[in-house]
């Protein structure tokens, strides 16, 4: 025990010097999170939640918090998918880089920017949402992340409000130049009104590469028959870590989709929780995840059906080359009163090598009668038959092969309703795959 | 076209062919009738090179050329296409762009440009219209929902697009209501051509109504037992297989 609590204890050190200053409030919900994070300290295996996912290599890092905004440079957005989006809102090193941002045109009363700053000019907003979902009592990282966050981003989109455009949110860590890795703890607020259709997506990079740690917390609210079309993608440095949750609430009528692709990060964690809190919400949550080498993919997921008539869809798809693992948890609750839920979950692995594993579990809880729960897991190779079939009309076994794992992940790709988006996914994954089915065939 | 000697196959370890020898000129059309069991589809998949099946002796050649030693793309390329009994479903990959890039695999072995979208359209276009193939068929997934019939009309449309020069059909009727078994009869029909060899595998004498056969051959029990003409369909469909005495000697097909 000794040696945990030394561990923490630059943890620890971090949490005092933690930030202070703004509404009364804020500091209150920094300060608890401080004392939870402090008596929770890290999750180790022996807890449910992580018992295949071991933070040790984050815990043992000693990252800093980033002391300023890192130098806005011509490469700041170096490898960013979709960068050239007409709205987009950057964070650096975890401080809203106003340099980097640009809106275009956005409709009156629309919001976008500093979360720092909407705490106090947004104040009859932003404390009626800021910490209502996000559990900083029995969940460490968002405690961590509760206590040390500067800054985040701010989105705000009154009743009725239709964008045309996506909103690109760009989360770029790097350690360059500093005398310590970093970590990044954003936050990020997203309260979408009745009757709204909006797209959003959050991309995290790190475009010089090397160690840092982002620990990112989102939450969404969903307005009664909001539309949400939310896009994560998660392009780390290979030897970052990354742990995110993101929090979503789920008005009557409203209907929220999630895609989460999870390319980079050497441990990467996506915990994404959905309420669905009001009769006929409807929730999707896709997620395609790749990793090779030693990198570690978890997506926990939970859709929590509180209320009657509420479907939800969920498929999440990885491809796992070299000694790669996965986690998959995907948890579904059916409360008492959520008579009519319709809840559908998918979750298939491709493992491209024999060293690759995953630890893949469904996990229902229902508590009403009426419902139709259904859910499925397939862990595997290529499918040896549909190969011989190409094959037999000409194709190489390289193109064969190639030709099914685009397949695969195509399924979670053409999904992706911003075109542009979707394009520059589907480069950026394919050319990762190139190159490890590459070192396959080398070997 | 294909010489056939002494061909014996093995499956998971077990024999399945036993000694087929069979020869097969351009320009012929053979039928391989035997009951259930007797290795037709066996004999089928092992000269398409599929990898369960084991070839522990004899020999095939296709122009000369040893197709054994041939990968089943190989194969493929050189002009062997089989018509699958059972064709696979490939979730997400579109039937249409796999047409192609079998079409330009092929086109590029021999040399010649590959097809850009606009002219594969046009060949579609051209070869669709005889199997009643329709563009909801082309821009599903291969296979993927596709019923009994559209299946095989999909193989038979592949074999009219690829243009093989053997062209084995393994139990192609299968399954096919009347209508769709006239629809893939005319489609092979179509396809006869004295620079082309085809093998039909059967159970059954119907099929042969439709695509007439210049030689039958009836395989049980791993070998070849009776060779003869189209006639020797019909007398297996009156009398069954049964009448064929277990002893009986294969005979040379031409």
């Amino acid at each position: 025990m000794a040696q945990v609590v030394e561990k923490l204890q630059p943890w620890l050190a971090a949490i005092e010097r933690r930030p202070h200053g703004g509404p009364r409030w804020m500091q209150d919900l920094r300060d608890r999170g401080a004392a939870r994070f402090a008596a929770l300290g890290f999750p180790t295996v022996r807890d449910e939640e992580w018992r295949f996912t071991n933070v040790s290599p984050i815990a043992n890092a000693e990252f800093v918090p980033a002391t300023e905004a890192a130098p806005v440079t011509s490469h700041s957005l170096r490898g960013v998918a979709y960068s050239d989006a007409p709205n987009r809102i950057v964070v650096l090193n975890g401080r809203f880089a106003s340099q980097l941002s640009r809106v275009n045109g956005l409709p009156n009363g629309v919001r976008v920017g500093s979360l720092a700053a909407a705490v106090t000019e947004h104040a009859d907003v932003v404390p009626r949402y800021l910490g209502q979902l996000a559990d900083f009592g029995t969940k460490a990282f968002t405690a961590l992340n509760t206590a040390l966050s500067v800054d985040g981003l701010y989105v705000h989109i009154p009743d009725g409000v239709v964008l045309d455009e996506p909103l690109h949110l760009v989360f770029v860590t790097t350690s360059a130049g500093l005398p310590q890795p970093i970590m990044s703890n954003v936050r990020t607020l997203v309260v979408v009104g009745d009757r709204c259709r909006v797209r959003i997506v959050e991309s995290y990079v790190g475009p010089d590469g090397g160690a840092y740690f982002t620990n990112a917390v989102t939450e969404i609210f969903a307005g009664d028959g909001a539309v949400v079309d939310h896009y994560k993608v998660q392009q780390e440095s290979l030897d970052a870590f990354h742990v995110a949750s993101m929090h979503v609430h789920a008005a009557r009528n409203a209907n929220v989709s999630s895609h989460s692709f999870s390319l980079g990060g050497k441990i990467a964690r996506n915990d994404i929780g959905a309420l669905l809190d009001g009769e006929g919400a409807e929730c999707t949550l896709n997620g395609l995840y790749l990793a090779d080498g030693e990198r570690l993919v978890d997506n926990h997921t939970t859709i929590d059906h509180a209320k009657p008539h509420c479907p939800s869809h969920e498929i999440y798809k990885g491809i796992l080359g070299g000694k790669a693992r996965a986690v998959f948890n995907g948890k579904i609750v059916v409360r008492q009163d959520a008579q009519k839920t319709d809840a559908k979950q998918t979750n298939r692995a491709l493992l491209l090598s024999d060293s690759a594993s995953i630890n893949t579990k469904p996990q229902l809880e229902i508590f009403a009668d009426d419902v139709k729960c259904t859910h499925g897991a397939a862990i595997g190779q290529l499918d040896e038959d549909a190969i011989f079939y190409l094959r037999a009309r000409g194709l190489t076994y390289f193109e064969a092969r190639d030709m099914m794992i685009h397949a695969f992940a195509g399924e979670i790709l053409d999904r992706v309703k911003v075109e542009p988006l979707r394009v520059a996914l589907e480069g950026e994954l394919y050319a990762q795959l190139a190159k490890d089915l590459a070192e396959i065939d080398a070997a | 076209m294909l010489n056939i000697k002494n061909l014996q196959v093995t499956v998971e370890g077990n024999q399945i062919l036993k000694g087929i020898d069979l020869h097969v000129n351009a320009g012929e059309v053979h039928a391989i009738m035997g009951p259930n069991g007797s290795g037709k589809s066996t004999l089928a998949r092992a000269l398409a090179g599929h990898p369960q099946y084991e070839v522990t002796a004899g020999e095939a050649t296709f122009d000369g050329k040893d197709l054994l030693d041939l990968d089943p793309d190989e194969r493929a390329r050189e002009g062997v296409f089989m018509a699958f009994q059972y064709p696979v479903e490939i979730a997400g990959v579109n039937n249409a762009y796999f047409l192609k890039a079998a079409v330009n695999a092929k086109r590029k072995h021999q040399g010649l440009p590959e097809l850009d979208a606009m002219e594969f359209m046009q060949l579609i276009k051209e070869k669709s219209k005889l199997l009643d193939i329709d563009q909801s068929m082309l821009s599903r997934a291969v296979n993927e929902g596709f019923s009994g019939g559209e299946k095989k009309r999909n193989e038979i449309f592949q074999m009219a697009l690829l243009e093989p020069r053997l062209a084995i059909l393994d139990e192609t009727d299968s399954g096919l209501d009347i209508d769709a078994l006239k629809l893939v009869a005319a489609g092979v029909n179509a396809m006869r051509s004295p620079q082309r060899a085809i093998i039909v595998v059967t159970h059954y004498q119907r099929l042969l109504d439709y695509i007439v056969p210049d030689y039958v051959h009836v395989l049980t029990g791993g070998r070849i037992v009776k060779s003869g003409g189209k006639e020797l369909a019909l007398e297996l469909e009156k009398k069954g297989y049964g009448w064929i005495e277990s002893g009986a000697q294969p005979v040379g097909a031409s």
